[in-house]
């Protein structure tokens, strides 16, 4: 069975995100990288199944991202992917959901599979469209934010759940289907010290956008970003300290009245 | 910047500019492209005086950059410590509880083998990968720091360099996977910085053995799958006559004797060991017989660096709660980290624990080229353990009164830190090497 792992490289979630002064991005001086939280349940979950199935199933990473992005491929291998396809090509930087769906579709179609598990969002820009647009793309069924997964009998279909409101909801689909991860779907393993002297021997594959068919950067004009703006600075909070929940009200309205003059 | 050996009278020979690089909160975590580089002396001492051509030979200069296989190391060391071992630290440490649970899943990572070979089962990883994880350790549990330094720098060490291969194959593959845990039985009431003065006699009785005597302020002992005991062998003989044994706890004769009630460290057991007529097979020599000195001094500076590691781990944690805990306290109507009394000692903190870490990054990566590292290993150690006493007493001080308290890490890190300057050689053992190297060089260039 061919599982594909989709991997996005994205700021560690206790970085300070600062825009850049042109406006054109996020600084990334001094910020560090990790691999997209949501993409480690998808990695575990690939190596549970490779695990599950033995024989000459196989785990492959296929990740979007800058040359540094290797670092993150790597991690993923020291878990225990078998190999990865880096598509990296200073084009892409950038790239939006269309255009990073756009050539993870050729580069995974290329190589063929059975089941695709990418987290449910990037914890980045939390569009959570790509994996949508990719299942499309590749004309294959797709189950988003699964909590638990089964290979059904013989490998041949998938039982996947989706946690909702009070119960969970189950689904079953025939392969090959793309499954996007949620929380709570696996505790996703640590990079051993053995699978980090592994790593260094499996292959990644770089892919450019030449190498993958493309003359221009696909996008067909479907979004462009027209600027970065950091947020605004939220107001300094006030506590109002009244014994009395009434004093405390009337204190309240009098502030939002008289000095913020919104009532 | 390039870092030189620190020779004396020629600090403006080695001066030159490399690419500016960040400062060291967060060092070689994610080191910037390019460059930092450090120059180990081709020798080291004054010999530069003398020749200046030797201190700028090729081959000489040293990335303190990390890899990236030694920063996915670092990671993984550094997301199980934050994850599983801070889940249990405070609870083991306030009761006195060694985790072997915790032991178990280090080694299925490949912790407990790290510097062994891949056909013992171990990582094939150097010394600089081994600091790394013990200072991502230290900063959340530095008394869990203390097995696992035993265990790879005394235990795994001493029997692969210098064991038979009989007793390699015969306890490292069991010791790497974590089966058997390795402790380091030297220090007696009246031997430790001495270590001629051992006193614990090994005689011989036919092809076996018979050990008598006690061991006391044994780390971990009473976990134990393997013990290295240096004992004496011959009583005429001061220095020749010890010899070095690996000694299972279920040798007749062996127990576990007092077990101490330590300051700090409280989640890493020490004990008393005693040993009464204890047989010990003749192939459990290590070495030969008379090897047990050159055995406890060939393995010290691995033992140094590992505890200046764990320094290096303490200091970064009270820095960071210092840090943490001055930016949200406030006094007289500001934040005490906007005092300068406060940022002079973060200043200080941060300055100490980058110079530490560069002098404990020096004695590994020499270490790992196989070269001379005695003097670099105890400076190391003497200068880590220093400023992370220092450290956490100016963490202490800046949390004022709750850091006194169980409520806050730092009064646990304030009582792990003072063993520091203690074991794997005191203090005033470290001046004692690194003074007779440095005045040994002079000697050498400047005859008397």
């Amino acid at each position: 069975m061919k599982v594909v792992v989709l991997l996005k490289r994205v700021p560690d979630t206790e970085a300070k995100i600062l825009i850049n002064q042109e406006g054109t991005g996020i600084r990334e001086d001094g910020i560090k990288y990790i691999i997209n939280t949501y993409d480690e349940y998808a990695v575990e979950e690939g190596l549970r199944l490779k695990e599950k199935l033995g024989g000459d199933t196989k785990v492959t990473v296929v990740c979007l991202g800058p040359a540094e992005a290797t670092e993150t491929i790597r991690t993923a291998l020291a878990m225990g992917a078998d190999d990865a396809v880096h598509i990296s090509d200073p084009a892409l930087a950038g790239a939006g959901p269309f255009t990073a769906a756009a050539v993870l579709a050729a580069a995974i179609g290329a190589g063929g599979f059975d089941i695709i598990f990418c987290g449910k969002q990037a914890i980045d820009d939390d569009q959570a469209q790509v994996q949508c647009i990719l299942a499309e793309m590749l004309d294959v069924p797709q189950v988003n934010a699964a909590s638990s997964f089964e290979i059904g009998a013989g490998g041949a279909a998938a039982a996947v759940g989706r946690r909702i409101e009070g119960g969970e909801e189950k689904w079953e689909s025939s392969l090959p289907v793309l499954i996007s991860c949620d929380k709570g779907l696996n505790e996703p393993r640590y990079a051993s010290l053995p699978g980090i002297m592994k790593a260094k021997k499996k292959e990644i594959r770089t892919k450019t956008l030449a190498d993958l068919g493309f003359h221009e950067v696909p996008n067909r004009g479907r979004s462009r970003i027209v600027k970065w703006l950091p947020l605004p600075r939220s107001g300094e909070c006030r506590m109002i300290e009244a014994g009395e929940p009434a004093d405390a009200v009337r204190e309240l309205v009098r502030l939002l009245r008289e000095e913020a003059k919104v009532i | 910047m390039i870092f030189d050996g620190g020779h004396p009278g020629n600090s403006e020979s080695k001066a030159r500019q490399a690419p500016d690089r960040r400062s060291g909160e967060d060092w070689g975590l994610t080191p910037p492209p390019g460059s930092c580089i450090f120059l180990i002396p081709a020798r080291t001492g004054p010999g530069g005086l003398a020749n200046g051509a030797n201190h700028t030979m090729q081959g000489t200069v040293m990335f303190i950059d990390l890899t990236e296989e030694e920063r996915m190391i670092q990671k993984t060391a550094r997301d199980f410590a934050r994850r599983d071992i801070a889940a249990v630290a405070e609870q083991s440490n306030r009761d006195g509880v060694f985790q072997d649970d915790i032991y178990r899943r280090l080694a299925g990572l490949g912790f407990m083998g790290m510097t062994m070979p891949e056909e013992f089962g171990g990582v094939g990883l150097g010394n600089l990968c081994l600091s790394l994880a013990l200072e991502e350790i230290s900063m959340v549990c530095p008394s869990t720091a203390v097995a696992v330094s035993v265990h790879n720098s005394l235990a795994n060490y001493i029997i692969h360099t210098w064991g038979s291969d009989e007793l390699k194959r015969r306890y490292l593959p069991r010791m790497t996977s974590g089966e058997l845990i390795g402790v380091y039985a030297l220090t007696e009431p009246n031997a430790g910085s001495d270590v001629a003065a051992i006193a614990m006699s090994a005689a011989r009785d036919g092809g076996d053995w018979v050990l008598n005597g006690s061991k006391i302020f044994i780390s971990t002992g009473d976990r134990a799958g393997v013990i290295v005991v240096i004992a004496r062998s011959d009583p005429d003989e001061r220095t020749r006559g010890l010899t070095a044994f690996v000694v299972e706890p279920v040798f007749p004769g062996f127990s576990v004797g007092k077990i101490e009630h330590k300051m700090g460290l409280r989640a890493s057991t020490t004990v008393e060991l005693v040993f009464e007529d204890c047989r010990v097979p003749a192939a459990n020599v290590i070495g030969e017989e008379g090897m047990g000195m050159k055995i406890a001094l060939g393995s010290l500076e691995g033992g140094r660096i590992g505890i200046a590691s764990q320094s290096l781990g303490i200091a970064q944690t009270a820095l960071d709660e210092a840090v943490l805990f001055a930016r949200e306290r406030r006094q007289f109507g500001e934040r005490i980290i906007d005092f300068q009394a406060t940022r002079w000692k973060i200043a200080e903190m941060a300055t100490n624990i980058d110079a530490a870490r560069l002098l404990v990054r020096r004695a590994a990566r020499l270490r790992d080229a196989g070269r001379p590292c005695g003097k670099e290993a105890s400076m190391a150690k003497l200068f880590a353990s220093r400023i992370a006493n220092e450290a956490v007493y100016d963490s202490l001080q800046i949390h004022g009164g709750v850091g006194y308290t169980q409520e806050f890490k730092i009064e646990r890190f304030f009582r792990d830190a003072r063993v520091l300057e203690i074991y794997e050689g005191t203090s005033e053992i470290q001046r004692i090497v690194i003074a007779k190297k440095v005045i040994d060089e002079y000697e050498r260039i400047f005859p008397a």
